[in-house]
């Protein structure tokens, strides 16, 4: 589904991505984890355009998205994004922020847009909040709203930066839940966390950045439980 | 007393009254109140432009752009106003009032340009990162997510500009308009009494002034209510 090339990203001078090379299956849930400053949120970035890679290649679907950077728009609609800050549109009831790009890009109608954009807040837990502003929403309510608006243009991948990391600890727990049960609806994710957690329990497989690179990978029970380098290690033992 | 009183209705007498001088007030106070609006229009218009070309990914345009604002940012208005008069604009057969507009015009879309770039600079990076995200071209996140939000940054700030354009229209004299100052000193001339025209052209701008800063205080909280 998702396959990068010897990813390189440079800001001005400083490398951030050595050479990145990953494969990410359909309906894969891949947690990213590593100190900060390890890449692993500008990995993601890179995984949408967010941020353009100085060097190397990203094929969404077969499709190298970086050659064809013009149809960008067109594959950001099948990558979902979730970010740490929620980036609620402020200036639109939580209704407008689901239905607007449906509407605008997809061509749905309102009335379509607004069926569909109800069921996803019953599916993250928030019914009757449809005619709020963001500004009357706690942080967990907004980051549910948020996974709505990104579920709302039928994404085949979720990519999620650190989305618990903003909350309040007592609202992690809301907004984790809504994601366990997208991963087990089938939903590829690709999701840059701190919670050890979630990443054990829902992760397929997890990845450990570390200065630029994928320092080490596998699946939960292996790299938590018996990982192979020394830097795993250390940053596990700080962590766990 | 009695002094004082006949001091007063001698100066209103001399200053308004004798041949008919308020109507150099009420026909200077229109000219500088059309010369603020026209200003105002044009400086709106051309600040967009500014805004637009300096946001832009056009090289030339936004280089073009920021020398505009520099030129006239590092040079007094006044000067301005006569080169434009005399050099550009004195050879045509325009009236006056619309050579000081322009004038005018050009000196405030510097201001109001940078007024909208920083209004728009002011919306939180990660708004721009959400509509892209969701697969908005850069255009239209700025036309749907930008842009309103920016305009409640941005409409305080251009009421402001306003207020002060109309307080500098006040050396539209410079090239011979009969501006709301320019009356207080045809009647000083006439009557010899630089107070009382000048203290009654200054209450009349403080009229105006304290009416359009209360309008703007009624904008701003009106935008504030909807956040």
């Amino acid at each position: 589904m998702i396959e990068v090339v010897n990813l390189h990203k440079y800001f001005g001078k400083l490398q951030v991505l050595k050479g990145v090379n990953t494969r990410i299956e359909k309906q894969e849930v891949v947690c990213i984890i590593g100190a900060s400053g390890s890449g692993k949120s500008t990995f993601l970035r890179c995984l949408n355009l967010l941020e353009e890679p100085t060097d190397g290649e990203i094929y969404i679907d077969g499709i190298p998205i970086i050659e064809n950077k013009k149809d960008i728009n067109r594959l950001r609609q099948k990558v979902g994004m979730v970010f740490q800050q929620f980036n609620l549109f402020p200036h639109m009831t939580v209704m407008e922020n689901i239905t607007l790009a449906p509407v605008k890009l997809k061509g749905m109608t309102k009335a379509e847009a607004e069926e569909k954009a109800s069921e996803l807040l019953h599916k993250v837990g928030l019914p009757d909040k449809n005619n709020e502003y963001p500004s009357r929403l706690s942080g967990g309510q907004k980051q549910r709203v948020a996974i709505a608006r990104a579920l709302a243009m039928d994404p085949e991948i979720m990519l999620f930066d650190e989305p618990t990391s903003a909350l309040d600890p007592e609202m992690v727990g809301e907004v984790l839940n809504v994601m366990k049960q997208l991963a087990g609806e089938g939903m590829t994710m690709v999701v840059v966390t701190h919670e050890m957690g979630f990443a054990r329990e829902v992760g397929d497989r997890i990845m450990f950045m570390d200065e630029g690179i994928i320092f080490e990978e596998g699946p939960p029970q292996e790299l938590f439980k018996n990982p192979k380098k020394e830097r795993t290690k250390e940053f596990l033992g700080k962590v766990l | 007393m009695d002094s004082i009183i006949r001091f007063l209705s001698n100066s209103i007498y001399y200053n308004l009254i004798r041949e008919q001088r308020y109507i150099q007030f009420i026909s200077g106070l229109g000219i500088s109140l059309q010369l603020t609006l026209y200003a105002a229009i044009l400086g709106t218009i051309i600040g967009l432009l500014l805004a637009l070309a300096k946001l832009g990914k056009i090289k030339w345009l936004e280089s073009l752009a920021t020398l505009y604002v520099d030129i006239i940012r590092g040079t007094p208005v006044v000067v301005q106003l006569v080169l434009i008069y005399y050099a550009i604009l004195g050879s045509s057969s325009l009236p006056k009032i619309a050579v000081a507009s322009i004038a005018f015009g050009i000196n405030s879309g510097a201001y109001v340009c940078e007024l909208i770039r920083a209004g728009i600079m002011a919306v939180d990076k990660g708004q721009m990162e959400a509509a892209r995200s969701l697969g908005f071209s850069y255009s239209h996140s700025m036309l749907y997510i930008i842009i309103p939000q920016a305009i409640k940054n941005i409409l305080p700030a251009l009421a402001n500009e306003f207020i002060v354009l109309l307080k500098e229209t006040a050396i539209a004299g410079y090239i011979a308009l009969d501006d709301l100052t320019r009356a207080g000193n045809i009647v000083r001339g006439r009557t010899f009494d630089a107070y009382t025209p000048f203290i009654l052209v200054a209450v009349i701008y403080l009229y105006i002034t304290t009416i359009l800063t209360w309008m703007m205080n009624k904008l701003e909280r009106r935008l504030r209510e909807s956040d």
